[in-house]
């Protein structure tokens, strides 16, 4: 598609864009992740060790990936319902909701946070009518794995979209006229040809829920054992000025995060592949 | 890279077809539309509605007096000043990362595309907490910068480069996809044809980019206005002076303010809402 001396010869600004990108982001990004790994370091591998092995720092990491995974069930059924729903059908309001489903990454997590501890509070519009049924939301688990799969819902939509918009008609046609049911159809053709798109949105809203701060601080209730995210000890750790433990902890929240960015790459090179060879 | 493609791309998402072999029944068909919308409103619309609610639940009057506190005042205009400093940066590096990465061909440009993308997989806390661990006086720099007596940790810079940190990706992912698709046949006419290149990236370049740097530039505004985690660890959130509207809304929720947190957070929703106008309007430009 382009010829090396082509694109290195005629056009200018190589050295420009290149010092301008590795300046900034050596500045802005780099430079202060190599810091907090540096302070993270100099702890020296038993009080890292001791810090993210205490009890309560691994109470945090099961209460995190306990909400995370739910959320991302719940996103991951959500998600292929409205990616289908809106990717097949017309009906009044469709575009609409295509554009509502952008809502959760438009609207700050705060504000997020607010509206979800207000609709779930004993009084509030669902939790009036749930908390009678025993179901407890605001100040439990069940609400911190709400409050991510409210900031990750867009994720598993977007990446199934565009891949269930490409499904060759004419194959789901040949299957029809061979006889196939509509399940059949489904869970042959389509399933398969969508299924790294839906990984890939899933292994993202994971990643995003394992992060995430702003929504759950307001639901969480903060309890530790309880209602600890990873994202909240370390804001706690820092209040306390104990930068040791929060250098260890956000370390931990890193590596874990260059790990879930790892693996998604790899799952959408698969895609990737998945996509060339049909 | 192939996120930002597969999530953002506008051209991705076109006219749905509809000539498919699966023909359920109109029932079942209802029935899945009428779930999907009706888990929509659930998910989406309430909390949104429940905002406005109880921002005007005590009328205009008081919605008014919470709004015109000096200390939202002064969160709101703490806000948008953050965006006013930190958008056009980011839109000049997003440039330069799409120009670099769309127009040459160099070893380690894969990489680099990875490697500009780590925001997004950072947590926002972690972001605040590499920025203490830089600037702070526990930080690498921290105590060199005291000795010159320059503070940025828990002042107002701070909140800018913690903020261009978190969104240092939004306007490249926009322009690589659709400059990588475009190809540089244009401005090496115009460079043939003795263009300078400031020349060529203004007349040439930039009007076929236009509509998608200003999406990119939409996007990165919503999230700088509504930053909380990697801004509450940074700007330590003194009351009228370090406090972004975000911030502000938790500390009147703290303080039982529930009616003022509601009012300040109606400004951050609506700003949402006309992020996802402005961002439908741009995709159909686009794609047009």
């Amino acid at each position: 598609m382009f010829s090396r001396s082509s694109q290195r010869g005629i056009l200018p600004g190589f050295g420009l864009t290149l010092g301008v990108t590795l300046l900034y982001f050596v500045i802005i990004v780099a430079l202060p992740l190599l810091a907090m790994l540096y302070k993270s370091i100099n702890l020296g591998w038993a009080d890292f060790w001791s810090i993210v092995s205490s009890e309560r720092a691994v109470a945090t990491y099961r209460i995190t990936i306990g909400a995370a995974a739910l959320a991302t069930v719940l996103n991951a059924i959500f998600g292929v319902l409205l990616a289908w729903v809106l990717v097949r059908y017309d009906f009044p309001g469709r575009r609409l909701l295509d554009a509502a489903v952008d809502l959760p990454f438009a609207l700050p997590t705060a504000v997020a946070g607010l509206a979800l501890v207000t609709v779930f509070s004993s009084n509030g519009w669902f939790g009036q009518y749930l908390e009678p049924l025993g179901v407890k939301v605001a100040y439990t688990p069940l609400g911190i794995a709400l409050a991510m799969t409210f900031t990750s819902i867009p994720f598993v939509i977007r990446t199934v979209q565009p891949v269930l918009e490409d499904v060759a008609a004419d194959v789901e046609e040949a299957a029809r006229s061979l006889g196939a049911t509509n399940w059949q159809i489904f869970a042959r053709i389509i399933w398969p040809a969508i299924f790294p798109a839906f990984i890939a949105g899933c292994s993202l809203s994971f990643a995003r829920s394992l992060g995430e701060f702003g929504a759950i601080v307001f639901i969480s209730g903060n309890l530790p054992f309880e209602t600890e995210v990873m994202s909240l000890l370390v804001f706690i750790r820092l209040d306390e000025y104990d930068y040791p433990a929060a250098a260890a902890l956000a370390t931990v929240m890193l590596v874990t995060a260059f790990v879930m960015l790892f693996v998604t790459n790899s799952i959408q090179a698969w895609q990737l592949r998945y996509a060339d060879r049909n | 890279m192939q996120t930002a493609t597969s999530l953002v791309s506008p051209a991705a998402i076109g006219q749905p077809s509809r000539r498919h072999g699966i023909k359920p029944s109109r029932l079942s068909q209802c029935l899945l539309i009428a779930s999907a919308v009706f888990l929509s409103i659930l998910f989406i619309g309430v909390p949104m509605a429940v905002i406005f609610t109880y921002a005007f639940r005590e009328g205009i009057a008081v919605y008014f007096t919470q709004i015109l506190q000096p200390a939202t005042l002064h969160a709101v205009w703490l806000t948008v000043l953050t965006a006013i400093v930190v958008v056009p940066i980011n839109m000049i590096f997003g440039i330069c990362v799409a120009w670099l990465v769309t127009r040459f061909r160099f070893p380690g440009r894969r990489l680099l595309i990875t490697l500009i993308e780590i925001p997004f997989s950072v947590s926002p806390i972690v972001a605040g907490v590499t920025y203490l661990f830089l600037y702070g006086s526990q930080g690498l720099l921290g105590p060199l910068l005291e000795s010159y007596d320059i503070k940025i940790m828990f002042t107002v810079p701070a909140i800018f480069l913690v903020s261009l940190f978190v969104t240092s990706p939004f306007v490249a992912r926009e322009l690589i996809p659709l400059m990588q698709a475009q190809g540089s046949e244009d401005e090496e006419a115009a460079i043939t044809l003795g263009a300078t290149g400031l020349q060529t990236f203004f007349y040439v370049t930039l009007p076929n980019i236009r509509w998608a740097l200003l999406y990119g530039a939409v996007l990165c505004n919503a999230r700088v206005m509504g930053e909380f985690g990697a801004v509450s660890v940074v700007s330590g959130a003194i009351r009228g002076q370090t406090n972004t509207l975000p911030l502000q809304i938790e500390l009147l929720f703290n303080d039982y303010n529930v009616t003022g947190a509601f009012a300040a957070s109606s400004t951050l929703a609506l700003i949402a809402v006309v992020t996802l106008i402005l961002k439908y309007l741009l995709e159909r430009k686009q794609t047009s």
